[in-house]
């Protein structure tokens, strides 16, 4: 079994902001086990603009905001990078199980972080009545689709929640040539940032219906029409208001979820702000989700801090 | 233009057993398949139970082959080396009233022939399924159901047939038959087959193939069922399959422990026209959810993953398994709902001796290849021996479904052992069916096929046609080499 002072499991903007963390209080250490081909996580494929302002007062595309951690990580000899590789199983002991293509390694660590991110609610999540046929999507997979695959899901896309990737996504769509006929948000206003709806909305003249739902999903090979309703401020739904709108695909985008599996089969609770067992740390979105990427990053720091305090006090 | 000794259409679980069970035999076996994979029909949306015999008359088809199905389903398990899991089922009562019910099951299951059946108490209940309802007074166990993956079945049954001679044909849909003595005459949407014997296994559209040789004694009503799958997370939630006593038209809601772990409550029973409707509902969930939480009250809407619809093929009270002498040589295999997974094999034995008694020669092959190699799961696999399996090939290592644990590996080999769909990819993986639904890996499967079947990109279909996943490849439209990152 491999020894390392620091395991970090996700190299996405939390976990390399832990690494960074972590190194310049003294770890010297550490292993980022990344799943994708590339450190950088979701950003990579979030094309637009918007991140950074915070953090470094500038205004930043994803890639160009996770190029800013990779290069910082890459110089430092002390971080080693395990790409494509995907953690398995974590136990309380602080043991790490990953698998690479050619190899299974066990990793125990003097403390761990995980920093594994978030995944979206789906379809079926929210219970959305009808058929389940091709043309419905995640938010998250049209981006990659679009922006890393170069493929273009639909041609006329109806948009389910107002969260902030639906939104871009929108606009997305929009400049690839397909036909955003809706927004249709349950509540009575946004999810998103207010930017957003200005930005990728109002500038490009896409309708937004706020407390309607989708009351049915209409197709049997590929999505053909929702059907839509208004509700009122309780969700109700109001008698009369149903109406169809034709369309090939639907995208969701309907809230995210920390992606804590793993915690939870070691046996791990998230208390506060902390783990109930020491040693074991979690960051980012996999901690709780977070607006916009710079908070990310300042939480992962401050993490990345802790687990060094751990290590030295050890 | 060959003639076939037997043709079959249709091949879900139904089909698939016959022509498996038929490739023993000196025969010239076509098996005949509308859409573009197998199990695409009922079958891929059957709960996976397989059912001691209980809640069956004595005197039905059902009952009969149902008993004899649950005994037959352990060997051919083991042949085709498919898990079978035996987990035993319990039908609770809540009173004394459902209790002399279940003593009056018991009865009448023994009359069938279902072993080990007992009557357990509150204690025995609190001791071994510590969820269930505190109000359940007593359950009646029966020790020898157990489940299996319904579209593994199908597709170990298929593949064995293969290997043993048997010819499938997918995306052959059939329009017409013609009877012009001594053979059948079919016409698909696509070639000809001709055969001296046809059996008709087609399941929802059963009538439909029955009437072109003027047999219509029967129509096929399409059931509903909407069934609803709960996280991995949940596996010991329930360590029995769970089931409320029966009512005429149904089983009732269960709670289900699937082949893969997941707890799955449902089905609904609602009688519905269109045979394509597999659309669910509202009404449906609530229904579902309500009538499993009086059974294990823990239930949480939370961790339900994932539903869907299926159709049972209802064509009265029981199974039709007839030789038509008004077609002779044309044998019905119609009005297979519930318990026909369990009852598979064992039709397809009654099926072999109708075609028997009506003048087939059977003569067993030289070589019959009974056994079908082990499929590697990695979410089946202990990790010390997936670490064997990657150092044997470094790409079981190169995880592709990160919820359900798939690599490229198995991904790959499910195409090279015949899925076409994002469907068939994932009734054989298990990719695309976990908590993130897709999310995270459904363009790297969409490569992958594409790659594996030498087709483009936006060719890849969820299903079949009218199910391309995207609508355009900019990369292509633009003129240039694929610039594809890493499949």
């Amino acid at each position: 079994m491999v020894t390392k002072d620091l395991v970090i499991v996700g190299g996405g903007p939390a976990g390399m902001a832990a690494a960074i963390s972590a190194h310049e209080n003294g770890v010297k250490d550490i292993l980022i086990i990344e799943r994708d081909q590339y450190l950088g996580g979701i950003l990579n494929q979030c094309v637009h603009t918007g991140f950074g302002i915070n953090y470094f007062k500038e205004v930043l595309t994803g890639p160009e905001y996770a190029d800013r951690f990779i290069k910082k990580v890459r110089n430092t000899p002390d971080i080693e990078v395990s790409l494509r590789s995907i953690a398995v199983k974590l136990t309380s002991d602080r043991t790490v199980t990953f698998l690479k293509p050619g190899k299974l390694e066990t990793v125990k660590a003097k403390a761990v972080i995980m920093a594994t991110g978030c995944r979206e609610k789906t379809r079926e999540m929210v219970h959305i009545q009808g058929s389940r046929p091709a043309g419905i999507f995640s938010a998250g997979l049209v981006q990659k689709l679009i922006n890393i695959e170069g493929l273009l899901p639909g041609k006329e896309v109806v948009v389910v929640g107002s969260g902030d990737i639906g939104l871009i996504m929108a606009r997305r769509f929009t400049m690839e040539g397909a036909k955003v006929k809706a927004i249709i948000e349950i509540r009575k206003e946004t999810r998103g940032l207010l930017r957003n709806m200005v930005q990728c909305v109002e500038d490009f003249g896409i309708p937004v219906y706020f407390n309607h739902k989708i009351s049915r999903i209409f197709g049997k090979s590929r999505v053909e029409k929702v059907s839509v309703i208004k509700v009122d401020d309780d969700f109700n739904e109001i008698p009369g208001s149903l109406f169809e709108i034709k369309c090939d695909t639907i995208l969701m985008s309907v809230g995210l979820i920390p992606e804590n599996e793993l915690i939870e089969m070691a046996g791990v609770r998230i208390e506060g702000d902390r783990t109930s067992v020491p040693g074991i740390f979690v960051c980012g979105n996999s901690f709780k989700i977070y607006d916009i990427v710079d908070a990310v990053t300042e939480d992962s720091f401050l993490t990345g801090k802790l687990a060094a305090n751990y290590i030295t006090n050890q | 233009m060959k003639t076939y000794d037997v043709a079959i259409i249709g091949a879900g679980v139904t089909g698939t057993s016959i022509a498996r069970e038929l490739a023993r035999y000196k025969l010239d076996i076509a098996l005949l398949e509308k859409e573009e994979e197998l199990a695409f029909g009922v079958s891929k949306s059957n709960s996976g139970i397989i059912h001691p015999g209980i809640q069956n008359s004595p005197g039905s088809l059902k009952g009969r082959l149902c008993v004899q199905g649950n005994f037959l389903i352990r060997g051919l398990s083991k042949e085709l080396n498919i898990d079978f899991k035996e987990s035993g089922e319990l039908i609770i009562a809540f009173n004394e009233e459902e209790t002399r019910e279940l003593l009056r099951l018991k009865k009448e299951a023994e009359v069938l022939g279902v072993p080990g059946l007992e009557i357990v108490d509150k204690t025995w209940l609190r001791q071994n399924e510590p969820n269930l309802n505190a109000d359940v007074v007593a359950a009646l166990y029966a020790p020898t159901a157990g489940i299996i993956s319904p579209y593994r079945l199908v597709y170990g049954l298929a593949e064995n047939a293969v290997r043993n001679g048997v010819e499938i044909f997918t995306e052959t849909k059939v329009e017409n038959i013609i009877y012009s003595k001594p053979n059948f005459e079919i016409l698909p949407s696509k070639g000809l087959f001709r055969s001296r014997y046809v059996i008709n296994s087609a399941g929802l559209f059963a009538d439909e193939i029955s009437k072109m040789l003027g047999v219509d004694y029967f129509k096929i009503r399409p059931r509903k069922g909407e069934e609803f799958i709960l996280d991995k997370k949940k596996e010991n939630m329930a360590h029995h399959l769970i089931l409320p006593l029966p009512s005429k038209t149904s089983k009732g809601v269960l709670i289900i422990k699937t082949a893969d772990g997941n707890p799955m409550i449902g089905p609904t029973a609602e009688d519905i026209e269109d045979k394509e409707d597999l659309s669910t509902s509202d009404s449906g969930f609530n229904k579902v959810l309500s009538s499993a939480r009086r059974l294990i009250p823990s239930i949480n809407d939370k961790d339900i993953i994932a539903y869907f619809a299926g159709l049972r093929p209802v064509a009265g009270d029981d199974f039709i398994i007839n030789h038509e002498d008004k077609a002779p040589g044309f044998i019905n295999v119609a009005g297979i709902q519930s318990p026909g997974l369990t009852a598979s094999p064992a039709i397809a034995l009654l099926v072999t001796n109708i075609l028997k008694d009506n003048g087939l020669a059977l003569k067993k092959k030289f070589i019959f290849h009974a056994h079908r190699k082990r499929t590697i799961h990695l979410f089946q696999s202990p990790l010390l021996k997936t670490k064997k399996l990657i150092k044997k090939d470094p790409s079981y290592g190169d995880i592709v479904c990160r919820c359900e644990m798939v690599s490229a590996k198995e991904v790959r080999d499910a195409v090279k052992r015949g899925a076409k769909t994002m469907d068939g990819v994932k009734f054989r993986t298990r990719a695309l069916s976990g908590r993130c639904h897709g999310s995270f890996c459904t363009a790297r499967i969409m490569k992958i096929l594409a790659e594996e079947r030498k087709i483009l990109i936006t060719s890849v279909t969820k299903r079949g046609k009218g199910s391309e996943i995207v609508k355009e490849d900019r990369f292509l439209l633009s003129g240039a080499e694929s610039a594809k990152s890493e499949v």
